[in-house]
């Protein structure tokens, strides 16, 4: 039972997800922004913060340039004389850190919660829905703004900030999906095998929540890269070690006047490419898997 | 009826009382303000009687009670920079982030309306496929990268639009806008735009939801039925109904716009409270960043609940059905 909850909700999910051709191009572009996340070291031509390989007098310069070393600036270099294809690569490898790393807690969290709260019932549930609905009552962006003035700058900080505004969406959407299944006649049929109740919650009430989960999480994710990059952009979010691209459009913000786009505006660019291909992802997940979440 | 809105009020109560913990614990554990009084030839007895004159000498507890009885009379304290009660700073800095905030708002009804109900009318249209788009996109795309790229287009190539600043203001009983003057419109119109979006993106979702089942529901057959004018049925008969949603979600969403105004007050140098609060964050005024978090905090929760307390009011499946969820 579990098992086949585990490889889909239906045979062919794969071709019915991959007749929708804005679809494939999101997945494509998606993962294409994965790979070069995972390879930044290996396929940049140089490290952007290490000192001793950038140089201040090849600053500003425009997109197609070369350093005296006839090393190639595609895309120009920012105020620090920084590579602007390299910095935008370890942009978006810590961009997509930042928003699987914060997406995967919250899930765990949230998932959690929904599932205790939906298989105890009575105070329980309504305890934690209370708390959910009181967080859910706040708008994302106040809370995460809160907190980050609260907590200041770091990878950690923005992370936990991401979290606690995230993780009350998964608690809502599994307990609403769990309570369904709860009423199913194989949980009944489990529960009458005096089958533990960690393992009916675990082994079979869950894998029957994973699709909902995907989609929710896929959703979240860009939501939570939005907000890390509008947090950054404030300088709230990550330190200047680690530039997301939020950081990164920040600093170009200033040589905006001066006509030096570049800087700014490429890596808006993926920012945008990655946002809006990871919410076309969840829409057609949403639309494939599970029809009836709104 | 009473019951539900005594509850109502103690739920806020509570809110306040742990954002007030959380914001001047929180705030209280970063930074150190003496530093910033401190000239660098401030010896140890300086700095004690800088510490001392802070207050910062007291337990952290006690420090807290003294802040809550502050706060009770409205006093939140002297900003450490500008050497001014912070409330009168947030006071002053308010007119321009609720101007902002609120012609965002008409922008965002004004144009989001429509667009909604040509989406929920003919659901199937290219044109309602356009809308949904826009609408997804606005919702999903940081605003930040939309002002930006507005600054670029319209202030740095076009130079059509001014790129920072308020302009010109008139004085109205009191209150400085820039609403009333033609160069105040200009610089104001890039900012509501930028801060609209979202909200745009809102009210065209709930909008074409709200037409997708209101025109379906039995009344409007009847009104159909009974020969009145499609005009009418439209714009009295389901507008009706679908704004009720509609303005409760915008004012619980109004908590939002004000702190995404702290955004789009940074990218166009809106002087506003959002841009005051990223300036005293840069330089850790204590007392300011205290007290605009309250301000937003006690604004929000009062918000909410004069929402719920009227929704309840205008529909009793809210307090009648609240615990069977």
């Amino acid at each position: 039972m579990s098992g086949a909850a585990l490889t889909g909700p239906a045979p062919g999910v794969w071709r019915v997800f991959l007749r929708s051709p804005s679809a494939v191009v999101a997945l494509i572009v998606f993962s294409g922004f994965c790979a070069i996340a995972l390879l930044a070291p290996w396929i940049t031509l140089q490290n952007p913060y290490d000192l001793a390989q950038v140089d201040i007098m090849d600053s500003l310069l425009p997109p197609g340039s070369e350093s005296w070393t006839g090393m190639p600036y595609y895309l120009g270099t920012d105020g620090q004389g920084r590579d602007m294809l390299s910095a935008m690569i370890y942009g978006i490898r810590i961009s997509l850190l930042v928003g699987v790393v914060s997406g995967l807690i919250a899930l765990l969290v949230g998932t959690i919660v929904g599932l205790v709260a939906a298989y105890r019932g009575g105070w329980v549930d309504n305890l934690l829905m209370r708390i959910v609905d009181l967080q859910l009552s706040f708008p994302t962006i106040l809370v995460a703004l809160i907190l980050v003035v609260i907590l200041g700058r770091g990878v950690d900080k923005i992370i936990f900030a991401l979290v606690v505004v995230q993780w009350a969406y998964f608690a809502r959407t599994v307990r609403g999906v769990a309570l369904v299944e709860s009423a199913r006649e194989y949980v009944d049929a489990a529960r009458g095998l005096k089958l533990g109740h960690l393992r009916i919650l675990f082994l079979h009430i869950l894998p029957n929540c994973l699709p909902t989960m995907l989609v929710v999480a896929t959703m979240q994710m860009a939501a939570a890269i939005s907000l890390e990059a509008t947090l950054s952009f404030l300088g709230l979010g990550l330190p200047p070690t680690r530039p997301s691209l939020g950081l990164l459009i920040a600093n170009g913000f200033d040589y905006l006047q001066s006509g030096r786009y570049w800087i700014s505006v490429l890596p808006g660019l993926v920012l945008l490419a990655i946002i809006v291909s990871a919410n076309v992802l969840g829409d057609r997940l949403r639309d494939t898997l599970n029809p009836h979440l709104s | 009826m009473t019951e539900f809105i005594v509850k109502r009020h103690l739920q806020a109560l509570l809110v306040l009382v742990v954002m007030t913990l959380l914001v001047f614990f929180g705030v209280n554990v970063i930074g150190n303000p003496v530093y910033i009084f401190a000239s660098s030839e401030c010896d140890q007895p300086c700095l004690d009687a800088i510490i001392k004159d802070l207050g910062l000498d007291l337990p952290i507890w006690e420090q807290y009670l003294v802040f809550v009885g502050n706060l009770l009379e409205g006093d939140l304290g002297n900003s450490f920079t500008h050497g001014v009660p912070a409330m009168s700073l947030i006071l002053e800095r308010l007119p321009a982030t609720l101007e902002l905030a609120f012609c965002a708002l008409v922008i965002a009804l004004f144009v989001g309306l429509p667009l909604g109900v040509a989406a929920g009318l003919r659901p199937n249209a290219f044109s309602s496929k356009i809308i949904m788009g826009f609408s997804m996109l606005a919702f999903s795309v940081p605003i930040f990268w939309i002002g930006l790229i507005m600054i670029i287009v319209f202030s740095v190539t076009l130079g059509w639009m001014p790129a920072v600043g308020r302009g010109d203001t008139v004085s109205v009983f009191g209150v400085d806008l820039s609403l009333f003057t033609l160069d105040g419109l200009h610089h104001l119109a890039m900012p509501a735009i930028t801060l609209s979006l979202i909200m745009m993106a809102m009210v065209i979702r709930l909008t074409r939801a709200g037409m997708r089942e209101v025109l379906f529901a039995d009344y409007i057959k009847f009104a159909r039925a009974n020969g009145i004018r499609e005009r009418r049925i439209l714009g009295f008969h389901v507008m009706r109904n679908i704004l009720i949603p509609i303005v409760t979600v915008l004012g619980m969403e109004f908590g939002g716009v004000i702190a995404f105004a702290v955004v789009v007050e940074s990218i166009f140098s809106w002087p506003g409270v959002g841009k005051m609060l990223i300036d005293a964050i840069a330089v850790l005024d204590r007392p300011l960043i205290v007290a605009y978090l309250l301000f937003v905090v006690i604004m929000f929760v009062l918000l909410n609940l004069v929402i719920d307390i009227l929704y309840s009011l205008l529909d009793p499946r809210v307090r009648l059905g609240g615990n069977s969820s």
